[in-house]
């Protein structure tokens, strides 16, 4: 391919560790202008790594970066971005109570005298926010946005410090379909205009979609780097994992009659009207929708996490409502969309998170650490939970990892009903199919799992109904051969339309 | 999958620094005093300073909950003071009836614990509740307390009736088998503290929320009420501080329990406890306490250093703590 001399960034053997744990192995990248390269791999694999080394964040325990065929040592990621390395992350680097314009001009403000000039800076913040096709006022705060428009807040950030190369860790984790076409369409324009472009996704249509190379990483080990063109999603996979997968999806389980959970005119104001609905025992229901459709707010309404009007009953009986320890008592927990800021402590140890939600059962006057333990191991072992050391703060997991502990950490209680909000938002290949087959096995139990995803095969491939939501009710439901992404979007668009466009 | 063994190695590591701090900052003083002087290790010198201590002590154990759960009290002192008076007035109200003797002195403890109850309570029904911020809470609190005992005291001091206090002395003065009855409180106080923290949901759901009340909210952690019973605890913990303090000059003034809300904290924070609230020890604020007393009480016996400078040393002592702590975060 001949990178190594129109390379702009190239990476050669790194090797990267920490304290005793070797994460990368020799491995080698290239980033060319004009193109853009997916780095794929499973969790753990060493993409972050990876990518913080190139964008500066992190020095290489061993090997060479070369910056236009240069070598190169960043001892900052100030410096990386001097030199047009700019990596945009999947936790936003925003802060929150600046407004849009002040964050894109954040430590490199234009000045008039002695003062900002405000006026150069919302004009070219509103330029670089239009050539992205995001009609946010420079003027807005980043708290009052969406997620899917601070990403672009980020990347017009990145553009407005002229990047020659773009690090992007997952931008479209977040993001709808939609937002995704709009991004992906960015990215051809910034290739266009001759950056070079890092991009990292577990959603491989999108890798087919925008990528002119592909490298896939496994366990810190450099694979293969190959050209897109003919790489199909299933070889991407195949290779990422190291083995072929079969079904991504187990069989769906047959619900029984029995209703379990039994919702009627539930309404969480300002997010969720009138909504009505009920679960069998073993069935696997799934709740579709575009992302602000109130699917979150609704589950968070029937659980107490929110106030809300409206019967909710756990079999058969009525759940005492704003009580989140009444639900979990009736049997009925929910498993947050947002396990950094919601599920786990993660600045505790595992022990700790696990055993956070049903904690009473481990003593309601002395905690009984050797049960905390023994739970632990347990825990490790039926959710396959990758530790290096069952001492390490939560926050050390990986995505993956740290959602297995989550899971771990709801089922504890012994829920007969589980609502998981986007089971698998962020996690690779291998562990999303793990998850999924948990979540029938689950149900196959005669538990009753309810699926709340933004990823339409997901719910499509696990639950044997779907509830589909737009504008804060519910707009339909589908059931057997009826449930297809055509049948799913018509429902969740037809009065979500207006609202797309506003 | 059980790598039991192969675990515990390099945290315990971190660990090691973080903890041992506080202990050797306390053992070196001790080790300075005894060089400098013959009385310090004496049976006098060491009932004086755990004495003293015992008032900041037991009010520190309540503070290490309510910093661990993510707040702070700056009232305490305040509190003390207002909780003293109301103690005092009420004692002298009821010797007519009750006459002096143990029931007045129960009567008097059962005043002031619920006095401490109730002031806990309204601070932590204001931040829990009402959701004000608990820093606006307390110093609004610390002015009100203060003023209303002033007030009470008519600008002067609040006394306990001549015979009911020196029935009540020996609450101060005597104790068991040499061991002072503050010591010994304060000693009980601490040993509950350090076990309702480490081994029951109570201290476990504080430092949960401390940790990040989201996530707690959605372990269904009761979060209102973890958080109130931190200040009604701290507020408890204050009345019987003041039970302890009133016999030893049986009075209270405006200037009863000045800074110590700050002592207090000052102790908390020495001996380890995260000031954003996440993770509380109390054996280190019980450390803490014994750092701050010891540096006064040396101050005072040597004459090398004027006692005048102790708040400067507290101050440097705190600040070091701090840092301490950061770089053996930043270790990890």
């Amino acid at each position: 391919m001949g990178a190594a001399v129109t390379a702009i960034l190239s990476a050669q053997q790194i090797i990267r560790r920490f304290g005793p744990i070797q994460v990368l192995h020799g491995v080698d990248f290239d980033l060319v202008p004009g193109q853009v390269h997916a780095l794929i791999g499973e969790n753990g694999a060493g993409k972050s790594t990876m990518m913080k080394i190139l964008g500066g964040y992190l020095a290489p325990s061993e090997g060479q970066l070369f910056l236009d065929g240069q070598p190169v040592q960043f001892s900052d990621q100030k410096q990386a971005e001097a030199q047009g390395l700019l990596m945009i992350h999947q936790e936003f680097n925003l802060a929150l109570q600046l407004t849009v314009e002040e964050n894109i001009f954040l430590g490199r403000e234009r000045m008039r005298g002695p003062f900002l000039d405000h006026k150069a800076m919302q004009d070219e913040a509103r330029a670089l926010l239009v050539r992205l096709n995001c009609h946010v006022d420079p003027r807005s705060r980043i708290r009052d946005l969406s997620v899917p428009n601070r990403q672009m807040v980020e990347i017009a950030r990145a553009l407005g410090r002229n990047a020659r190369v773009l690090i992007m860790d997952e931008p479209t984790a977040v993001l709808t379909n939609r937002e995704t076409d709009i991004l992906l369409e960015q990215i051809d324009r910034l290739r266009e205009s001759g950056t070079a472009i890092l991009y990292t996704s577990h959603k491989l249509d999108e890798i087919r979609r925008i990528a002119d190379r592909v490298t896939v990483l496994r366990d810190g080990r450099h694979i293969l780097t190959r050209d897109a063109a003919g790489f199909t999603e299933d070889a991407m996979a195949t290779a990422m994992v190291g083995r072929e997968l079969s079904d991504l999806f187990p069989a769906k389980p047959v619900p029984q009659d029995e209703v379990v959970l039994k919702v009627e005119n539930l309404s969480v104001p300002g997010r969720v009207r009138d909504a009505s609905f009920t679960l069998r025992r073993g069935e696997v229901l799934g709740f579709a929708g575009l992302v602000g459709a109130g699917r979150t707010e609704l589950m968070e309404g029937i659980v107490g996490l929110r106030p809300a009007s409206g019967k909710v009953a756990v079999l058969g009986k009525p759940l005492k409502p704003g009580s989140v320890l009444a639900a979990r008592e009736a049997g009925l927990v929910y498993l947050t969309e947002d396990r950094k800021d919601k599920g786990l402590l993660l600045g505790k140890n595992l022990t700790e998170n696990l055993t956070l939600l049903a904690l009473d059962r481990f003593g309601t006057v002395r905690i009984d650490k050797s049960a905390e333990d023994a739970a632990l191991t347990t825990a490790i072992h039926d959710f396959d939970i990758r530790v290096n050391d069952r001492a390490m703060a939560a926050g050390s997991l990986s995505g993956g990892n740290q959602q297995k502990l989550l899971l771990a950490k709801t089922m504890l209680a012994e829920p007969e009903i589980v609502i998981i909000d986007e089971p698998t938002r962020g996690i690779d290949i291998g562990t999303k199919q793990q998850i999924y087959d948990f979540i029938a096995a689950l149900a196959a139990r005669g538990k009753s799992v309810i699926v709340v995803s933004s990823e339409l095969p997901e719910v499509i491939g696990l639950a044997a109904r779907v509830i589909v939501m737009g504008r804060g009710h519910i707009a339909g439901e589908l059931s057997g051969t009826a449930i297809s992404e055509d049948a799913i979007l018509r429902l969740a668009m037809g009065v979500g339309a207006e609202r797309e466009t506003a | 999958m059980s790598d039991t063994t192969a675990s515990a190695a390099p945290p315990r590591r971190r660990l090691n620094l973080h903890v041992l701090g506080p202990v050797l900052a306390l053992v070196a003083l001790i080790v300075l005093g005894a060089s400098l002087n013959a009385n310090f290790l004496g049976y006098g010198n060491v009932t004086n300073v755990l004495a003293r201590s015992a008032f900041i002590g037991i009010i520190a154990v309540g503070m290490t909950f309510v910093i661990t759960a993510g707040g702070i009290d700056l009232s305490v002192g305040s509190m003390a003071a207002f909780v003293a008076g109301v103690m005092i007035m009420a004692m002298n109200a009821m010797i007519p009836t009750l006459g002096v003797g143990v029931p007045l002195i129960l009567a008097g403890m059962c005043v002031a614990l619920l006095a401490g109850l109730a002031a806990g309570l309204l601070n932590g029904f204001l931040i829990s509740k009402v959701g004000i911020e608990a820093f606006i809470v307390t110093l609004g609190s610390m002015g009100i307390y203060r003023s209303l005992v002033t007030w009470l005291a008519d600008g002067g001091t609040l006394s306990l009736d001549f015979a009911a206090r020196g029935f009540y002395r020996p609450v101060y003065y005597d104790g068991l088998l040499g061991v002072s009855w503050p010591i010994i409180v304060f000693a009980i106080v601490a040993v509950l503290g350090e076990l309702t923290m480490r081994h029951t949901p109570f201290g476990r759901h504080c430092a949960a929320l401390g940790a990040n009340e989201q996530v707690a909210k959605y372990s269904a952690v009761k979060v209102d009420r973890v958080r109130m019973g931190t200040y009604v605890l701290l507020g408890m913990l204050v009345g019987l501080a003041t039970i302890m303090y009133v016999p030893r000059l049986g009075s209270a003034s405006g200037s009863t329990g000045t800074l110590w809300e700050l002592e207090a904290i000052a102790a908390v924070i020495i001996g380890g406890t995260v000031l954003k609230g996440g993770f509380g020890r109390v054996w280190g604020t019980v450390v803490g306490v014994l750092i701050l007393s010891l540096i006064d009480n040396i101050l005072n016996l040597a004459s090398i250093v004027s006692p005048y400078l102790n708040g400067a040393i507290q101050g440097v002592i705190v600040i070091l703590a701090v840092v301490l702590q950061r770089e053996g975060k930043s270790a990890d």
